[in-house]
């Protein structure tokens, strides 16, 4: 196991397998069985950005297993405000915890507290960077509701500017997945992306229309279509509505598909899909739960 | 009297004599002479005497540049440099107006303050207290990825150049 967690880019198939492993056997901590595994440990979480439910399932997997956690708290009146660097705030901060999660509105941030850090880091965001604890509890949803060895999917929504769509499809790659891009055209997966996937010997096709993909995948995997991505509101209305789930939308599905999203949503999935058998966007985002465990167990018992 | 070598001599000698001890790049692809010495962090305050010739024929690339720097030997790690603009350049070590040794330029794998990302939210361009770090994923074309932000550059690298 790695000395800090950055980028899936660093993840080989085997590593994210046992991590994968590792959350399978923490869930049961994950659903409040006693663990003191952690005890004794201590966890700094350094959120330069706002975040509800990345920080807290990294508290909540600390406590569930019996450590706990240090809050760098709002930036205002701190240290950070009267202009400290990040490389200096994290060795500081390196020297209370026992490991950090960071998230940090710049790109790279993660990898420069790497550099400094005397304790293991993990990336929970930065900036439209890497997001690498969002994309394995993605798989281990994927893993868990549905299966990652041939697997279809349909990535929807906003693919230019989603971080959290790059690193799943470069993840999914690595697993030879079948991918489909839907986005309306302003929105599209960069180049650059797509090039690392078909290097990597994946099949990615594009397309603008969702009707055309639903019934011939596995996972669809939506992200919310940010309304202050377009100039003119009649075009936001309009992509919008193109790509909103309903149920009527599923009509003729096959009953095995599961539906994600990294949330928060807004319009993309509308809230009577949530009672049928294909949601499963709320066991995702409990799954970051024991995803975290296995990674700060992994991570805490590798620096001891 | 008129000269007698004037109307013989090929004109790219009449430009720039040799020089008796120091370095020359040639095969600079044309134009890229100036880019070329602020990789090698020469400038005209450096000190050193320079001769600079832009845009004369070359078989191979068409037009190229020569640099020529007086008393000094330019160390490998500083010319591998160069492979970033300047990927067919040869570098003479001249001692005593002899080329003591030629070689080709190349790429290292990592490329440690010289080229800026072109990110501009990434960390790296900030002033936090670290150098740019470019890790050389490709040599011929050059493609860079930014070890922190793992953005790629491709093109126009020497508009980065620090």
């Amino acid at each position: 196991m790695k000395r800090h967690v950055l980028s899936m880019r660093e993840f080989s198939r085997e590593e994210i397998d046992s991590v994968l492993d590792l959350a399978a056997s923490l869930e049961p901590y994950a659903r409040g069985e006693k663990s003191d595994m952690m005890a004794g440990k201590i966890l700094a979480l350094l959120f330069f950005e706002p975040s509800t439910r990345t920080r807290m399932s990294f508290e909540t997997a600390m406590k569930r297993l019996g450590g706990s956690v240090v809050n760098l708290g709002p930036a205002e009146g701190s240290s950070i405000s009267k202009g400290e660097s990040l490389a200096d705030t994290v060795r500081v901060i390196g020297g209370y915890a026992d490991a950090m999660a960071i998230r940090h509105p710049k790109e790279g941030a993660a990898r420069l507290a790497s550099q400094f850090s005397p304790v293991p880091v993990i990336n929970a965001g930065d900036g439209a960077g890497h997001h690498p604890t969002q994309t394995l509890l993605d798989l281990y949803t994927i893993r868990k509701e549905s299966h990652l060895e041939n697997l279809k999917i349909a990535l929807v929504g906003d693919l230019k500017y989603g971080r959290t769509v790059h690193s799943l499809a470069y993840a999914l790659s690595l697993y030879r997945a079948d991918i489909t891009l839907v986005s309306p055209p302003s929105l599209k997966m960069p180049d650059s992306i797509k090039a690392d996937l078909s290097r990597k010997g994946t099949s990615v096709c594009e397309t603008c229309d969702l009707a055309e993909v639903v019934k011939d995948v596995d996972v669809l995997y939506m992200t919310r279509i940010q309304r202050e991505r377009f100039p003119d509101p009649m075009e936001y209305k309009k992509v919008a509505r193109s790509y909103r789930i309903t149920p009527q939308f599923l009509a003729g599905c096959s009953e095995h598909l599961i539906i994600m999203h990294p949330l928060p949503r807004v319009d993309e999935i509308e809230p009577s899909v949530d009672s049928t058998a294909h949601a499963r966007y709320f066991q995702q985002s409990f799954y970051g739960v024991p995803v975290r465990m296995a990674l700060l167990k992994m991570l805490i018992e590798r620096g001891a | 009297m008129e000269n007698k070598h004037s109307s013989q001599e090929k004109p790219r000698e009449l430009r720039v004599k040799p020089i008796k001890n120091g370095t020359v790049i040639d095969h600079i692809a044309g134009g890229q002479a100036l880019n070329v010495l602020k990789i090698l962090g020469i400038s005209g305050t450096t000190g050193a005497t320079l001769s600079v010739v832009m845009n004369v024929e070359s078989g191979k690339l068409g037009k190229k540049d020569i640099v020529k720097v007086e008393d000094r030997e330019l160390l490998e790690e500083e010319v591998n440099r160069i492979a970033l603009i300047a990927p067919a350049a040869s570098i003479n070590i001249i001692r005593d107006y002899e080329v003591i040794e030629k070689r080709h330029v190349d790429l290292p794998d990592e490329i440690v303050g010289v080229v800026r990302c072109q990110n501009p939210n990434c960390i790296s361009n900030t002033q936090e207290p670290i150098k740019s770090r470019m890790l050389v994923k490709g040599k011929n074309p050059v493609l860079l990825r930014c070890l922190y932000c793992e953005q790629p550059l491709s093109e126009r690298i020497a508009e980065y150049l620090i």
